[in-house]
């Protein structure tokens, strides 16, 4: 016993004299503990551990909800090295605050420019750019296969191909879509990509900035276009009591055939029973031909505290993550799309179909509640579920969110 | 006499200043504890959070530790003011205390309908007493269930009165409803009272054990008096049995209205203030803004918490009034 006390010491004194004299401590934050993203996290590290020996390498992984609490104390308080988060909007209070530090030296150390260029703009702020990402996903349709099999419907092109399809499906009895907008970012979703294919990716913009009203015409002529995809389309009843998970029901069942959602989705419908022969993907169809196309592609990233200690070894991580056979690697894992324009892909279908649809895009939107300020993403996304349960308040709603965007951003 | 000999024996000895002064000086020793904690978690952050509502701040320190925080002075409240949410929080707030007021008479005839000897009495009223006993966030999960079109017993009820069984495209079994099931939490009318209801189902359990225990002090001779003189029925319970029930009807009221109140966990569980801000109350709506995924307006939030505090201290100052009033006629 005495003898085992005496070893144990003697051990904790070597390891902290080896720990000042060898090691660095690199102290890195991840926000999420389901099995699929842990280990693709866990499994970087270890590559970059193994490449870095010189480097202790010390890992907090939070799930994603106590990230999002814990990171607005731990930033000021005990700021790791390098830390998770989101680009756009969602990155604004902790510039803002100069609780990041800009990390343009990596991206030009590393042709970061070039290889990462579609995601450049949503990573900047104030002309400097803050963190690096490591992937990102598609959102678009999902559908029933072999109901539009069965009904002899081919993907949808265009608008007016939707429309006509959905006529045929409420003939036979199928609601054309399912949602739960319980949790209102799922209405958000679909806003967006019909505001994408009416307005195109400057305005989406724009209005996220705060630079146009929500009673101008051309988000006007968005919402009339969602009208008339409730009218003509329509969603499931009761969508409002229903989360996203909820609503996969009655798309298992067959009594709805699409659902406008991000690729996250598809493990929820295989989980429901559902076979890859019976579901597929399609980008949301065209609304207006002159507009480029624009889809929401929402990124994650790491960025690196200003109050982290160990900068040198945290630029040294970032410029891994973003490196193609890292992100190849990892978005394999997780069943993602890498970033990194000369990372391989896996041959998952759905994962073909978003490389193929993200690299033709000319802009990436990362999704209403990520371009938007808190209060105006919380306030927007209750007035589109109030509109999807009763499009007759649309002039309503539009005057609301402009009063409520007029404070948010004055 | 005895007084006289120790208050010599004290002179003698010549004891200190504590020693004389310890029947006064003791309970505050006690109390200092209860004082500190209360002083921190209580009295300190009411006035800082009065302070942070005439401030704009998103609760960020920067890298070195100072607050971001923006002196706006009254403005957080002139928004207030103009603020729909606000507005529908409050009118939800009234409604709340109108109806969970309706805990008080009913659970008093629980109660009356419970006091009786019976075999068995006993599991009846610990069955009665049970929706008190879970927690608040078990109740609310239940009545989201419960209330659901598609597998709740409303939506059960519901199919077989008004929907019939088909097949689908695919095959599988659907129904077809000739009128859509009642969605209660996802309809900005009803969503309310659909949480008040469920919310009364533990607070009458309340207001019934409070009367349960007034019951059994009831004076038996008064009433055997009462039915001497051929009290009956309503009369006898109106002005013979409810009088004596005043102090449990004071406590079951205070602990109503402030239940009705800090009516939070039964929203954040089964709407989370939605469909579109229609459920919220005042307390809900001061989590949203301030400390909810996309709040972090924590000025504004305190702002929304005042007003609260202010509603709050109204009815409380008034039942501590009534009380000392009480305690005063009594002496």
């Amino acid at each position: 016993m005495f003898l085992n006390f005496k070893t144990a010491v003697a051990a904790i004194a070597l390891s902290a004299v080896a720990g000042t004299a060898f090691a660095r401590d690199l102290v890195i934050n991840f926000d999420d503990l389901n099995p699929g993203p842990k280990k693709g996290f866990e499994d970087a590290v270890e590559l970059f551990k193994s490449e870095n020996p010189d480097i202790n390498v010390i890992v907090n992984i939070n799930d994603r909800e106590a990230h999002k609490t814990a990171i607005r104390n731990f930033l000021t308080a005990d700021a790791p090295d390098v830390t998770s988060w989101y680009p756009g909007n969602r990155m604004a209070p902790f510039v803002d605050a100069g609780l990041f530090q800009p990390v343009d030296d990596v991206w030009e150390a590393n042709g970061f420019d070039e290889d990462l260029a579609a995601i450049k703009a949503t990573m900047s702020r104030d002309g400097k750019i803050w963190g690096v990402p490591y992937s990102y996903y598609q959102w678009g349709i999902y559908y029933r296969k072999d109901i539009f099999d069965l009904l002899e419907l081919e993907e949808f092109a265009t608008w007016d191909d939707m429309l006509a399809g959905c006529a045929k499906m409420k003939e036979n009895g199928v609601t054309p879509f399912t949602i739960g907008t319980k949790f209102l970012w799922t209405a958000a979703g679909v806003f967006d990509y019909i505001n994408l294919r009416t307005n195109g990716y400057d305005v989406h913009n724009a209005l996220t900035a705060g630079e146009i009203k929500y009673t101008d015409p051309r988000i006007k002529a968005t919402f009339q276009n969602w009208e008339t995809l409730i009218n003509e389309c329509g969603f499931v009843d009761n969508h409002a009591s229903m989360s996203w998970q909820d609503a996969i029901a009655p798309f298992a069942n067959g009594d709805a055939a699409m659902y406008v959602m991000g690729n996250f989705s598809v493990d929820g419908y295989k989980n429901a029973g559902l076979t890859e022969d019976q579901i597929d993907f399609m980008p949301f169809p065209v609304i207006d031909a002159s507009i480029p196309p624009a889809e929401e592609a929402p990124a994650d990233a790491f960025f690196i505290p200003a109050n982290a200690k160990n900068v040198e070894d945290a630029k040294k991580f970032l410029a891994f993550v973003a490196r193609p056979d890292v992100q190849t690697q990892w978005n394999k894992t997780i069943g993602q799309l890498p970033i990194n324009s000369k990372a391989d892909i896996s041959d998952d279908k759905f994962i073909q179909e978003g490389f193929a649809l993200l690299n033709a895009a000319t802009g990436l939107a990362q999704f209403y509640d990520r371009d938007a300020p808190a209060a105006m993403a919380k306030a927007g996304m209750e007035g589109f579920q109030e509109f999807m349960l009763d499009t007759s308040k649309m002039d309503a709603v539009l005057e609301r969110l402009d009063t409520v965007q007029e404070e948010v951003y004055n | 006499m005895a007084d006289a000999t120790l208050h010599e024996a004290r002179s003698d000895a010549d004891p200190g200043w504590f020693a004389r002064n310890k029947l006064a000086i003791a309970p505050w020793i006690f109390l200092i504890p209860a004082l500190f904690f209360f002083a921190i978690y209580v009295v300190i952050p009411i006035f800082e959070s009065l302070w942070l509502s005439l401030y704009e701040w998103n609760g960020l320190y920067d890298a070195d530790g100072n607050s971001t925080a923006v002196w706006v002075g009254f403005e957080n409240y002139t928004k207030l003011w103009d603020d729909p949410n606000f507005w529908t929080s409050l009118r939800n707030n009234i409604a709340w205390l109108i109806l969970y007021m309706l805990a008080v008479p009913l659970g008093l005839f629980i109660a009356l309908f419970l006091n009786q000897t019976v075999t068995g009495m006993r599991f009846y009223k610990s069955m009665f007493f049970f929706p008190f006993v879970i927690s608040q966030v078990v109740v609310g999960l239940i009545f989201g269930w419960f209330y659901n079109p598609d597998f709740g017993v409303v939506g059960t009820v519901w199919k077989a009165l008004f929907c019939e069984e088909t097949t689908n495209i695919l095959g599988n079994v659907t129904f077809n409803c000739s009128r859509p099931a009642p969605d209660i939490l996802s309809s900005p009318e009803w969503a309310t009272y659909g949480i008040i209801a469920a919310g009364l189902w533990p607070q009458i359990a309340y207001c019934m054990i409070l009367y349960l225990t007034g019951l059994n002090n009831v004076a038996a001779d008064q009433i055997e008096a009462a039915r001497l003189d051929g009290a009956k029925g309503w009369k006898m319970l109106w002005y013979v049995v409810v009088p004596q029930l005043k102090p449990a009807t004071f406590i079951a009221v205070v602990v109503t209205v402030i239940g009705a109140l800090r009516s939070f966990d039964m929203i954040a569980i089964m709407t989370q203030g939605g469909p579109f801000g229609s459920t919220n109350v005042l307390s809900h709506y001061m989590y949203e803004v301030a400390i909810s995924e996309y709040g972090e307006r924590y000025g504004y939030g305190s702002a929304v918490a005042t007003v609260l505090f202010g509603i709050m201290l109204f009815f409380i100052s008034y039942f501590l009034w009534r009380m000392y009033q009480d305690e005063k006629g009594g002496r």
